[in-house]
């Protein structure tokens, strides 16, 4: 994978770098400001950005606005954002560039490095990847609201894995259920939701987004 | 402060036209009705004046002052909403005890420039002044009558009367009969659209006039609210800065060095035990996913970092989006206020939708934020079951005190059955440019 990565403290920017070496990915560049990222993601055209939400100059948001920014000039570039805490409102505003290619780690994620690559590969190949901080705030945010009522606590606990992009078998990894069980899960959801199957959209993005969005 | 309070659900004063003619015109009678009452108070007044002296006289005090404070209160309400005059009111302090409390008011009321002694003189003349000046629209219409019952029996009544006048008119045949109806019905618009409105605008200037206190009265009311909101915010501070404190204190300090010495176990058993180091180094990554945790907790409940980043507007965005309740937001800040306004009111939003979400039961709720006149006012309302109350719990109570160091207040209307609305406003000007969210 060809990566850019942003992120203004010097000993994580180059932590992430040689983890990323180390696991047999180049890093295109390495910058440590917004408008350098914005200037890097659209000439370079990287197989995914990993970028820390807040950057200089103005260090508020502004890896997560040249990140949109850059999204929506180059539709489809898959994007990590790393936070160093948890803003439902910029999952929201990252989503809704498209939801395919993005995720939204907290920052200590990258301590478990083989994960945290596992999860890079994720967005790259156009999966989503939401931190599970990020997934329950929302799920315990919106628990009143339809259609989501009618779910199951399982179900409910199915999608949430799937808004952190897990595929089947790593949900039915993840909670101890055959993967056929899951299986079953989601077709419910997906009818539960009124996901009906189509050839082009990602339902399990959608099902995940119907969450997101309420 | 009260007269701030008011303030806030001071309707736009009366409509025009015919319809706004005749609600003044409704408005002056009650007023004349009250003056009624103030006349009743004034003769009692003086019974509990006389007996001041003896012991039946200090009982009779505080009850007393009590219904006079209520008709001046109410007199008060009418002159903000009616005719958008607020009348400040500064009632000294007293001591909760009975007898204590009556001797303070003996005392009050002797004393000159205060509170109680002007309501008290103010009821005294409001019976003669107050209501003359309600009585003028009645009066005029009365006459309007009058003209116009001379004009229907002008020629058939001063035969039997002997004389029969209206205003400077002796009516005795048909053309002075006219002439009488013709000014009898002049007089009915004129006491409706011209009389009735005047006689509310002198209301309250009169009023004005009486009961406002003088302005190192206000002053000195000021001071102490500033004194007692200065002394609050320090205290508030204060507990903050410890809260704090204990919590990197017990919280991540421990875990760091409960990790520390982890470590150091993990460094002691490496060549003997490497299964065992395993466990350990499984557990100080626990440690520090636990340490992270708490920090940004303490974090976030000293300054949100989305507060600091985006602003109110997105701040309160956020609230709602994470809020269990289905909820509409409307905003509008053309630009951030000063950044502790914003903290203040930021908390005080979180507050109140973590009370409506835990205690309301509702199942819906509307959030209007906005700038207007030199304020920032803010509306939460829920569809839930009604009946918080500020008094009761120490949330609002918090939220009250939050508002307070800015000169903010806190207004709550829950009725028992619902709805719930909560407003806010937070004198403040708007400063620094507005962030933009793209």
């Amino acid at each position: 994978m060809r990566v850019v990565l942003a992120e203004d403290h010097f000993l994580l920017r180059d932590g992430v770098t040689r983890l990323l070496q180390a696991f047999g990915h180049e890093v295109l560049a390495a910058v440590d400001n917004g408008p350098l990222l914005h200037e890097a993601l659209t000439s370079l055209r990287p197989d995914v950005a990993v970028v820390d939400v807040r950057l200089p100059p103005t260090f508020s948001d502004e890896g997560l606005r040249a990140a949109v920014s850059a999204r929506t000039e180059v539709p489809g570039l898959p994007v990590l954002l790393l936070s160093q805490y948890v803003e439902p409102l910029y999952a929201h505003e990252l989503l809704a560039t498209g939801s395919e290619g993005v995720g939204y780690v907290l920052k200590e994620r990258v301590s478990n490095g083989a994960e945290f690559i596992a999860t890079i590969e994720r967005v790259a190949g156009g999966g989503t990847a939401m931190d599970p901080e990020v997934v329950s705030k929302l799920v315990t945010g919106k628990s009143r609201d339809e259609p989501l009522n009618s779910l199951t606590p399982r179900e409910r606990e199915v999608l949430e894995c799937l808004a952190q992009g897990l595929s089947n078998a790593g949900i039915a990894e993840a909670l101890f259920v055959t993967e056929k069980a899951v299986a079953k899960h989601v077709s419910n959801i997906f009818m539960k939701l009124e996901l009906p199957p189509t050839e082009s959209a990602n339902r399990r993005v959608l099902a995940v987004l119907a969450y997101l969005d309420r | 402060m009260k007269s701030t309070r008011q303030h806030i659900d001071a309707a736009a004063p009366g409509g025009s036209g015919a319809a706004g003619g005749l609600k003044a015109f409704r408005r002056s009678l009650t007023l004349w009705f009250l003056a009624h009452r103030a006349m009743w108070l004034s003769l009692w007044l003086g019974i509990v004046w006389s007996a001041l002296r003896g012991p039946v006289g200090l009982k009779l005090l505080p009850g007393t002052v009590r219904m006079v404070r209520a008709l001046a209160d109410r007199e008060r309400a009418y002159a903000a909403r009616w005719s958008g005059v607020d009348i400040p009111a500064v009632y000294p302090e007293l001591p909760a005890s009975g007898a204590e409390r009556a001797k303070a008011l003996r005392s009050q009321l002797l004393d000159r420039g205060n509170q109680v002694r002007r309501d008290w003189r103010w009821v005294h003349l409001h019976a003669f002044v107050g209501g003359a000046i309600a009585l003028g629209p009645l009066a005029l219409a009365l006459t309007g009558v009058w003209g116009l019952w001379t004009a229907a029996m002008g020629t058939e009544l001063p035969a039997e009367w002997g004389s029969l006048w209206f205003l400077f008119i002796p009516v005795g045949d048909p053309a002075t009969a006219a002439l009488a109806g013709v000014l009898g019905a002049a007089f009915l618009p004129l006491s409706v659209f011209w009389a009735a409105p005047l006689s509310l605008r002198l209301h309250a200037r009169y009023l004005n006039l009486l009961l406002a206190p003088s302005e190192s009265e206000l002053l000195a009311a000021r001071v102490e609210h500033l004194k007692s909101t200065r002394s609050d915010a320090v205290d508030s501070q204060m507990s903050e800065i410890r809260r704090i404190e204990r919590d990197l204190h017990d919280g991540a300090q421990a875990r760091l060095v409960a990790m520390g010495m982890t470590l150091n176990a993990a460094e002691h058993l490496l060549e003997t035990n490497p299964d065992a180091v395993r466990e350990l180094l499984v557990e100080a990554r626990q440690s520090s996913t636990a340490a992270l945790k708490e920090l940004r907790d303490l974090v976030k409940g000293i300054h949100p970092p989305i507060l600091a980043d985006r602003g109110l507007a997105d701040a309160v965005r956020s609230l709602a989006m994470i809020c269990p309740l289905r909820t509409e937001v409307v905003i509008d800040l053309p630009s951030r206020p000063e950044p502790p306004v914003e903290s203040a009111m930021y908390f005080a939003m979180s507050e109140i939708l973590t009370n409506a979400a835990k205690h309301s039961g509702a199942e819906r709720c509307w959030i209007d934020l906005r700038y207007e006149a030199g304020a920032l006012r803010a509306s939460v309302v829920d569809d839930g079951q009604g009946g918080a109350d500020v008094s009761a719990g120490t949330g609002l109570r918090g939220v009250e005190r939050r508002l307070a160091h800015f000169d903010g207040v806190l207004a709550v209307s829950s009725p028992p059955g619902g709805p719930t609305q909560m407003t806010m406003e937070l004198p403040c000007e708007l400063s620094s440019p507005k962030t933009t969210s793209s």
